[in-house]
């Protein structure tokens, strides 16, 4: 018979979380829902969301910002799946490759935007390390207005430089999850690096790319102080333009609305992520 | 153990270095006699002076000879300031904030809430110190109440590089410039050199509508809400269009020109003081700076005013009164034209050992004020809560005829239904060049 501390115990437990959650997390949610369908003057409406789909910026934000999504994840979780399976071989001084891959975890990301926009700007090290090797003769407008391309790659590799890290971590904390016993199994039946890897190590890695993928498609939707960094006003992304609505242009309304957006899309994301990668019951069990 | 200790150690380190870099308030200042005296320690809240080392310069430098109650310079983006403000007001109860430096703008927000004293009584101790008497009737947003008392003053000028002055096209007085000679200039070096070195300060967080408010629209249409879609409107959208041929192509991330001239990525650009003051300190020698170009209606200038209110809610009114009367000393209005490059608005006698940057711009500010076809606007009145919004639609035409290149006259059809629709919202009259109104300004 269970006394009656323990069967409260488990809701005690998560009695902080659940505060956490629905002090930081759905009171917000739930404000920002109620913004995006009120009008000014009080009253339920969908201008907000009208005026926010009538902008100039919305639709190059939608385009940018699913772009950015497109390549920037599939791009950084081969990145990191392939830096955590090098640390993972336990070569010599591989402790060290770790510290250098996370160095970016710990810059902010409009520095890590500021930074890339020294690299890339008119005058910056990528020209004139260019220009002393003799490669160009007048410095390369990566970011000019109508490089969309330029503007567009400088973005993906400042992203990836600064986000990748992040992948990194969740993927060989879910390898070193792996019980050795399979690789020992795997070579037993003659299984070579290769085929371990793509029979072994990446089912196993499932469960862990999930919450990259999802962590990850959380972020690039929340992207826009390295995109304000380096293309300015030429690149509206959905968040940025949540940001600019709030803080520029002081209407919390439409702002609201884009966060709306924004959370829609990274909920059907979310879903999909479930759906595709989705454990199955045995392998929960397991 | 002694790798806990050393962690532990590690992480309090770590700790003070993340607090003491994310506070944006210093060491209060003032206070060096008995504070009881003086009354409750207070925040001193501004939009202004929000990078780093201003803020440096304003604690440890313009505060430091200030003996009154015990004062926070507290500073941040406009958004910010402005929303703890507000709270403040409607909390109604005795705040933390004692004094607040805003613009004229900024001011227009909070003045429909009720959230200032009248200073009247203050500002009338002030009146031989000669405070321009159009700023005095600015703060008072069209009522009897004194809202705020002028603090500072900047405007926006032009700056060159000395290398682009033997391209200025023939006739042209550097001095005296009209658009047409602005663009023909650009013109020049561009098919001299083969470079576009004209630049607009477009990134997101750049003036460029400030730049289409105050000089362009003004300049070429003797107006901006009631004009925005006229004839004349369309000859100056074409010529920014002509002038976006010789300009960089990277003008969109750049925020303050001070950047790009430095740089060389630009020769030529207009922008605010306190944006370009940075160049000229450093390179004093290589730039010249000179007044805005005249369009067919004049030569149109904007001036900042930034004004010190009061809020209802101050903790320490007398204490308030007091750093409003020492920071309009001229003695303190000069160490902040010295130190922050804002210029000041009592009658000073400039002193004759000003750095060459600030003295390259007091002599631009001069010129461009004295100039034969020089009129001042000042930012646009009684936006409020709107002028977010206001700014967008200005910046979107830019973007969308000048950057985007569609038609001239459908975007400023489609932009003045909405600069309309806001001016209605707001039931905002009209101001500065577009004169007065009786119930929303209207575009015609």
């Amino acid at each position: 018979m269970r006394t009656r501390t323990e069967r409260f115990l488990p809701f005690a437990l998560l009695l902080p979380t659940i505060a956490f959650l629905t002090l930081l997390i759905v009171i917000p949610m739930v404000q920002a829902l109620l913004l995006s369908v009120m009008a000014e003057s009080g009253g339920l409406t969908l201008d907000n969301f009208r005026r926010m789909v009538a902008d100039v910026n919305f639709s190059d934000a939608w385009r940018n910002t699913l772009l950015l999504l497109i390549l920037i994840v599939p791009l950084q979780i081969v990145l990191a799946l392939v830096m955590a399976l090098l640390i993972n071989s336990r070569f010599r001084g591989h402790g060290i490759f770790l510290y250098i891959y996370a160095i970016p975890l710990a810059i902010s990301d409009l520095a890590a935007g500021i930074l890339w926009l020294a690299v890339f700007t008119e005058r910056g090290y990528l020209n004139s390390t260019l220009q002393s090797a003799g490669v160009i003769d007048q410095p390369v407008l990566w970011l000019s207005f109508d490089n969309f391309a330029g503007i567009l790659s400088a973005i993906v590799i400042a992203e990836s430089w600064r986000a990748t890290a992040l992948v990194l971590v969740i993927l060989i904390a879910g390898l070193q999850l792996i019980p050795r016993d399979f690789f020992e199994a795997a070579d037993l039946f003659g299984a070579n690096r290769l085929r371990r890897t793509v029979h072994v190590v990446l089912p196993l890695l499932r469960p862990s790319l999930q919450s990259a993928l999802i962590i990850r498609t959380i972020f690039a939707f929340q992207t826009f102080a390295v995109v304000f960094a380096l293309a300015g006003r030429n690149m509206p992304v959905l968040a940025g333009e949540a940001y600019t609505w709030y803080a520029t242009n002081r209407n919390e309304h439409v702002a609201a609305a884009y966060a709306v957006v924004v959370l829609g899309l990274t909920a059907v994301a979310i879903v999909a992520y479930l759906r595709v990668l989705g454990l199955r019951e045995a392998e929960v069990q397991r | 153990m002694r790798g806990m200790s050393a962690r532990a150690f590690a992480f309090a380190a770590a700790a003070t270095i993340l607090v003491t870099a994310c506070s944006t308030t210093g060491t209060p200042s003032g206070g060096g006699t008995t504070a009881g005296d003086q009354g409750n320690p207070f925040v001193f809240a501004s939009t202004q002076f929000s990078p780093v080392t201003e803020q440096e310069n304003m604690r440890k430098k313009i505060l430091a000879a200030y003996q009154g109650a015990s004062v926070d310079f507290v500073t941040d983006q406009e958004p910010v300031i402005l929303d703890r403000i507000s709270a403040e007001a409607k909390s109604g109860a005795a705040g933390q904030i004692g004094l607040a430096g805003l613009e004229n703008g900024q001011f227009a927000a909070l003045v429909a809430a009720g959230a200032f004293d009248d200073i009247t009584k203050i500002a009338d101790k002030h009146k031989d110190q000669k405070i321009p008497q159009d700023m005095l009737t600015l703060g008072k947003f069209g009522g009897n109440a004194q809202v705020y008392i002028p603090w500072m003053q900047a405007t926006y000028f032009m700056v060159a590089s000395k290398q682009a002055l033997q391209y200025l096209p023939t006739g042209a007085d550097v001095n005296a410039l009209t658009y047409q000679q602005t663009i023909a200039w650009a013109k020049n070096i561009f098919d001299k050199t083969g470079q576009k070195k004209f630049g607009f300060p477009l990134a997101t967080d750049g003036l460029i509508h400030r730049l289409i408010q105050g000089y362009f629209y003004p300049s070429y249409t003797g107006g901006l809400v009631t004009t925005y879609k006229s004839a004349d409107a369309a000859t100056m959208w074409n010529d920014m269009k002509e002038l976006w041929k010789y300009s960089n192509p990277q003008s969109t991330t750049y925020a303050r020109l001070q950047e790009p001239l430095q740089s060389g990525d630009i020769w030529l650009g207009i922008d605010h003081v306190a944006r370009l003051i940075d160049v000229l300190k450093a390179k004093p020698d290589d730039f010249v700076a000179v007044p805005a170009p005249a369009g067919p209606k004049g030569r149109y200038y904007m001036s900042v005013v930034i004004g010190l209110g009061i809020p209802k809610t101050s903790p320490n009114k007398g204490g308030a009164e007091a750093l409003i009367d020492y920071l309009l000393k001229p003695e303190t209005q000069i160490i902040t034209l010295r130190e922050n490059s804002f210029f000041p608005v009592v009658d000073v006698k400039m002193p004759s050992d000003l750095n060459k940057g600030l003295q390259l711009e007091a002599d631009a500010v001069a010129k461009q004020a004295n100039s034969k076809d020089a009129k001042v606007v000042p930012l646009p009145v009684g936006l409020g809560s709107k002028g977010g919004e206001f700014n967008k639609a200005i910046t979107d035409t830019f973007v969308r005829i000048v950057v985007k290149n569609e038609a001239v006259q459908t975007v400023l059809n489609e932009q003045a239904a909405i600069i309309q629709k806001t001016m209605n919202d707001g039931n905002i009259k009209c101001w500065g060049p577009d004169g007065t109104s009786t119930g929303a300004c209207q575009v015609k």
